[in-house]
């Protein structure tokens, strides 16, 4: 157990995960797909992170290449991961075995094909213990039990002896968490955990997974489309965009404060409970860039509402705004003067277009 | 929940469409059970207005949907749309009437056809019916593409995988419009979509709506999607009908306490705001073996003794605002009044 003593040395106030440039690119035969293009940031002990984005941002590749989970041949990886103070971004598969189960799991989107058919419940969850805690089949079972009364699955040891099958689809992924609670990790990374499931469902499963991070000191990485689903579950978030970074802060001061027009442009677009029906929302026009030829400046510019000359061809970097821990990449952010007058242009610019024939509001999707 | 009865209907002659007491049953293998999927529903749909369905996954919601298209046909129940009787209709007078009620579906990829050129996909159904001339049915195709903002010309030469999801999505829609029809059904059009895509796509469907004067059955289990597009919501739960109301009103003043746990779980994009629990506990009971009374009543905060025992018919609390509870959070003493369905 060497990392233990290697943790033990480690201040409890050091981050617990690492990231500096990281990239994971995929070899195609259209050409290099930048899916993570030189990822930075550090996250603490016992906090929730959200990594909010479109399909395609990157957000997935990000949370796998942290956990080592990607495909053997393709994959591209640069940068550093360092998790406990030790670079795991050059491990193989074998190296990472260690280290899955025991100080980082995984829950998926799917809690229907996650799970083994064949194998019962009781066995899926006892596996790991066995193999990594090297406990005997009696008290693995009798862990089992324990986890699945965690996860709030009632008759638990009536459970452990049935099928995945027989289980819904919360149920399962209630299993789902047991099994990646099962060797104590100190990080769990969840994959739209609650997508496939009903929003009843899902705020139960939200809600056990932060009382279990909470118990636990557990690192959360909730990794989700949803701005709704990380609103009131996490500490931090983080929103990707073409394979980087655009905007970290807190979470309320992100919502609060948000200086990314791609971050503003996705608020917008959900429809809200509170407005009345019919409202208008706000599109945004076109589609995620291609990230064999991604754009050259900003990669939000070419559907980015207050564009200007500078974004189209120099990319901004990460930098800080006037509050603490919050990061955005923009020449022009939300509430700069440049803003406002962009904002007044296009508003003057919609005023003329609307005059004359209505046009459908596709704008630039189809190209 | 659940309730029957039909005192939310409106005059028979100012809908489109109106369902009454629809009853739809699948057979659960040689066991002689059955899947009581949708068991009484009554719905009506006026010229102009989108109702929109919502529920949790297995409610019995897309089937309503599929077997308003007869698709498969209901176990009982009536269907009447445009003055016609569907469910006694035959399969080629069944078949005409499809032209004026379209339906579009959840996933947009797999709902097209990947060996075929857009256009003919698009071009197919005033094909089969022989619409106008060819002239005429270039037309018509270049004018639909057009409306859903996909380039006629791209789509001549592109099959459905060159075009994203929204595009795929834009382009069911524009072949659900080229016949003309008075009625769309869109089953989750948009729940495969990223929320940026989705909000064109919703924009998209109420301009449309706006232009041909369509009718909108809108089935959905986002309930913030579902309040942006809808005149009208109904909420079911296990095949019933919990609650219909006007959307603003729904929204506001939820009085089934199924409604009322289904919005206090949608997450708030705002961490500033306090999230105000309906804990529930458990999931839906299965659809093979539902509860007696009021389907709900296994899962419901409010549940009393009457609710296993008798089954609430849906009544009107407020203006347009009917709620199939016993004992519902506000407008209790309503009296419960049996309307005559005939007229």
């Amino acid at each position: 157990m060497s990392n233990v003593s290697q943790a033990a040395s480690r201040d409890i106030t050091d981050p617990l995960l690492e990231l500096t440039d990281v990239k994971t690119h995929f070899r195609t035969a259209r050409g290099l797909v930048r899916a993570v293009d030189g990822v930075t940031f550090n996250l603490d002990r016992g906090k929730a992170l959200g990594i909010v984005g479109e399909s395609g941002s990157g957000k997935t590749i990000l949370s796998r290449s942290i956990m080592g989970l990607l495909p053997p041949k393709g994959a591209v990886r640069s940068g550093s991961i360092k998790f406990e103070g030790r670079e795991i971004g050059n491990l193989g598969r074998k190296q990472m075995r260690h280290i899955w189960g025991k100080e980082m799991a995984m829950i998926f989107q799917d809690p229907m094909t996650s799970l083994n058919p064949l194998m019962k419940i009781g066995q899926q969850i006892a596996e790991p213990l066995k193999i990594h805690l090297g406990m005997d089949k009696t008290s693995a079972m009798a862990t089992a039990e324990k986890l699945l009364q965690d996860v709030r699955i009632p008759e638990a040891h009536r459970r452990l002896a049935q099928y995945p099958h027989e289980l819904s689809g919360g149920m399962r992924q209630r299993v789902m968490i047991a099994i990646a609670l099962a060797c104590g990790p100190t990080a769990l990374f969840a994959d739209e955990p609650t997508t496939a499931l009903d929003v009843t469902v899902q705020a139960q499963i939200l809600d056990l997974l932060n009382e279990q991070r909470k118990d636990r000191n557990m690192s959360l990485i909730l990794v989700t489309h949803d701005l709704g689903v990380v609103a009131g579950h996490t500490d931090d978030i983080a929103v990707m965009y073409g394979g980087q970074l655009v905007e970290m802060a807190p979470t309320r001061v992100l919502f609060a404060n948000m200086k990314m027009p791609y971050t503003e442009a996705l608020m917008q677009s959900i429809p809200k409970i509170e407005d009345p029906s019919h409202t208008r929302l706000t599109a945004i026009g076109g589609r995620p860039p291609d990230l064999v030829h991604p754009p050259k400046g900003c990669r939000f510019a070419p559907r980015c509402p207050y564009v200007r000359e500078k974004c189209e061809n120099e990319m901004p970097q990460l930098q800080q705004s006037d509050l603490p821990g919050h990061f955005f990449r923009c020449w022009y952010p939300v509430g700069s003067p440049e803003y406002f007058e962009s904002k007044e242009r296009n508003a003057a610019k919609a005023m003329a277009s609307a005059a004359p024939t209505e046009v459908p509001v596709s704008i630039g999707e189809a190209r | 929940m659940a309730g029957t009865g039909t005192a939310h209907l409106r005059s028979a002659s100012d809908a489109l469409l109106r369902v009454e007491n629809l009853v739809v049953e699948f057979p659960v293998g040689r066991t002689g059970l059955k899947v009581n999927a949708v068991s009484g529903i009554s719905l009506d749909v006026l010229r102009g207005e989108t109702l929109g369905l919502v529920g949790e996954s297995g409610c019995g919601k897309s089937t309503t949907g599929r077997a308003i298209m007869q698709l498969p046909r209901p176990t009982s129940g009536s269907v009447m749309f445009e003055g016609k009787e569907l469910t006694s209709m035959g399969g080629d007078t069944m078949r005409e009437a499809r032209t004026r009620m379209q339906m579009i579906f959840q996933d947009p990829i797999s709902s097209l056809n990947p060996r075929r050129k857009v256009r003919d996909i698009v071009m197919e159904p005033l094909t089969i019916w022989g619409r106008g001339s060819k002239s005429q049915r270039n037309d018509q195709v270049d004018r639909v593409l057009d409306e859903v903002g996909i380039d006629p010309q791209r789509a001549a030469e592109s099959q459905p995988h060159q075009f994203s999801g929204g595009q795929c999505q834009r382009i069911s829609i524009a072949r659900s419009l080229v016949l003309d029809p008075s009625m769309i059904i869109c089953d989750e059009p948009v729940s495969a979509l990223d929320v940026s895509v989705q909000a064109q796509v919703l924009n998209l469907l109420e301009d449309l709506k706006q232009r041909y004067g369509l009718t909108l059955v809108f089935i959905a289990h986002d309930l913030a999607v579902v309040k942006n597009i809808s005149d009208r919501v109904a909420v079911m739960y296990l095949g019933k009908i919990c609650e219909v109301a006007g959307s603003d009103e729904l929204y506001r003043a939820p009085a089934h306490h199924y409604t009322n746990v289904l919005l206090s779980s949608i997450p708030v994009p705002d961490p500033s705001v306090a999230v105000k629990r309906h804990p529930i506990e458990g999931e839906p009971p299965s659809p093979v073996f539902p509860p007696s009374g009021c389907r709900f009543n296994t899962r419901c905060p409010a549940a009393q003794e009457r609710c296993s025992a008798e089954e609430p018919l849906l009544r009107e609390i407020g203006d347009g605002h009917f709620v199939a509870c016993h004992y519902p959070v506000h407008g209790g003493d309503a009296p419960v009044t049996v309307r005559s369905s005939s007229n």
